[in-house]
């Protein structure tokens, strides 16, 4: 099995601070990765470093074998790391699928002299990505709201939207933060669902952020838990919650 | 699928053509109202105006409605493509045939325009907000004061003799290809990557965009035209000073922009037509005018919204509906 990412040692300062420190993480392909840890345990920093939005100060990482340190953030997500955000950002003025079409674009090169002349190609691309969106927005059933300005989706398919979004950049690895915060019950169970198809569907692997314990437990096949941005711990679900040192990171002494 | 229809070659241009038809009717009623005197000088001149302040606004909206960027330095990218057509075309003046002379002044202008476009925002697109509202007029200014200085296209005391080949023919033609490429450019993939930037930056990023290269094209796309519309002024007026680019001109076509509606490109034109029209008439009640017309911009911006407002427009459109089918 090769590895999709592979992340050596990563750590970061913020000044004097230490915010992440000798953090390990391998993900095999086709797998769904778990990250879990306390309130500002480095979670969301982790995050932000593999997709470039802060440069780590040491440490490696890569993607099937190639080094990401210090390539911009839109550089990665050519290369196939793709992302959701804690509180979402959505397009929100624009329709569901200019949201999703923004995530096609480096799939459909057609030069600025094709988008100005309206040639033959631009005919052709725009015609095949509004076909792409709006299947890729049928895996999420979100086809029938595909006019609709983003911002007036309800909160869960907001989610969903920008799942699909992230999709649409053709990922080799697919980053999700806290997919399931806000949501009631019955849509954390739509969630669930929703993420096994999309892996199995799209063939690729998750690493996902999470509070939600019976999400993560539901759906991991291995766990990272962090704290004060080390690596606590990692192991599969049942090792991870029973272990005495996750409970004492949560819940103190 | 209606949208499906849109990326459909086949339905697109027929729609353009009878788009092409409307505007060339538009184009012919005016000349040969103009021709026959009809429509007097003065009138002809106050729309040759509206031309010029069309290109200016819609190039402007690129950058401040698309892709969200408040810039204030319109004016100085209009007054280098002013300056660099105008000092072309005096030089070649009697060497080619003048239409040939007056678009290579267009090109060229447009173009100086375009480059500095690229000196300008490469360093400075990095800013945002009022950061890069501050640049933007400080580069207006700049531009100024070096022309006040350049001795070479006149100094202070104006650019004299410029060819005024500018007539209807030309600005009506450019304000539609300004129009035209605009509308194109919004909606490609390029004009949803600009709209994407306005909407969320770091989101923009996340989806593989590369942000810093669409704002300079967005950038160097309103240069251009700002340019365009530069020289059209230039050769239109055969005078150039350098207080007519001040930053009070950048502040006229934003507000223009702002009129319009941020992102509108119907919108800008409309409010270009209004403004330019505007003033104008207020003429009569010369000591008021100002008064009126920051008065009238107050009301407009007001009721722009406003619901009863909003409900009439709509009653009115669905009764055309009604009426073509």
């Amino acid at each position: 099995m090769m590895n999709v990412l592979e992340v050596k040692d990563l750590g970061i300062n913020f000044g004097g601070l230490r915010a992440v420190d000798h953090f390990n993480l391998t993900i095999e392909q086709g797998e769904l990765y778990g990250l879990i840890g306390p309130n500002g345990a480095g979670k969301t920093t982790v995050f932000n470093m593999l997709t470039g939005v802060y440069a780590p100060s040491d440490g490696q990482i890569m993607l099937q074998g190639k080094t990401l340190n210090n390539l911009s953030c839109h550089k990665i997500a050519q290369l196939g790391i793709a992302r959701t955000f804690q509180n979402i950002r959505l397009f929100k003025d624009l329709s569901v699928i200019d949201n999703v079409k923004i995530g096609l674009h480096e799939r459909y090169n057609y030069s600025l002299v094709s988008s100005l002349l309206k040639t033959k190609k631009y005919f052709l691309m725009e015609q095949q990505m509004e076909k792409e969106a709006l299947d890729l927005l049928e895996v999420f059933r979100l086809h029938t709201y595909a006019h609709i300005k983003a911002c007036n989706l309800p909160y869960g398919k907001q989610r969903e939207l920008e799942i699909a979004r992230a999709l649409a950049t053709h990922p080799k690895l697919l980053l999700l933060d806290e997919p399931a915060a806000g949501m009631n019950p019955q849509e954390t169970e739509e969630l669930m669902e929703v993420i096994k198809n999309v892996r199995k569907k799209f063939n690729i692997s998750i690493l996902l952020i999470e509070h939600d314990m019976k999400l993560v437990m539901g759906i991991c096949e291995k766990i990272t838990v962090l704290n004060y941005g080390s690596v606590l711990l990692c192991g599969t679900p049942d090792e991870v919650v029973n272990d005495p040192r996750v409970i004492k990171a949560y819940l103190g002494d | 699928m209606k949208v499906m229809e849109k990326y459909k070659e086949m339905a697109f241009w027929p729609k353009m053509f009878i788009n092409f038809i409307l505007i060339l009717a538009i184009f012919l009623l005016i000349t040969v109202l103009s021709n026959v005197g009809i429509i007097s000088n003065y009138y002809q001149g106050i729309m040759l105006s509206i031309c010029i302040n069309v290109i200016l606004v819609v190039s402007l909206n690129i950058t401040t409605g698309f892709l969200g960027q408040l810039t204030l330095g319109h004016a100085g990218f209009m007054a280098v493509g002013a300056y660099s057509g105008a000092f072309l075309s005096k030089n070649l003046m009697g060497t080619l045939p003048d239409p040939l002379i007056f678009l290579l002044a267009i090109i060229v202008g447009g173009v100086v325009a375009m480059a500095f476009g690229v000196i300008v925002g490469v360093p400075t697109l990095r800013l945002k907000g009022d950061y890069l509202a501050i640049i933007t007029l400080a580069f207006g200014e700049v531009i100024k004061n070096i022309l006040l200085n350049l001795n070479i296209v006149g100094g202070a005391s104006g650019y004299i003799g410029i060819p005024r080949y500018t007539n209807f023919l030309w600005a009506y033609w450019l304000a539609v290809i300004t129009v035209v490429l605009s509308i194109a450019l919004i909606n490609s993939r390029h004009g949803r990557a600009i709209v994407s930037i306005r909407e969320d930056e770091i989101a923009s990023e996340a989806s593989g965009i590369d942000t810093k290269k669409f704002k300079i094209l967005a950038f160097v796309f309103a240069a251009f035209f700002a340019g365009v519309a530069g020289c059209l002024y230039a050769h239109y007026m055969g005078i150039l000073e350098p207080k007519t680019f001040k930053f009070d001109k950048s502040i006229e076509i934003l507000v223009m922009v702002v009129l319009g509606g941020m992102g509108n490109i119907k919108g800008s034109i409309i409010s270009a037509i209004v403004l330019t029209v505007l003033p104008q008439l207020l003429v009569s009640v010369s000591g008021y005018r100002m008064l009126l017309y920051a008065l009238a911009l107050i009301i407009m911006m007001l009721f722009k919204y406003d619901p009863t407002l909003v409900k009439l427009i709509n009653n009115i459109k669905n009764r055309f509906k009604k009426v073509r089918g």
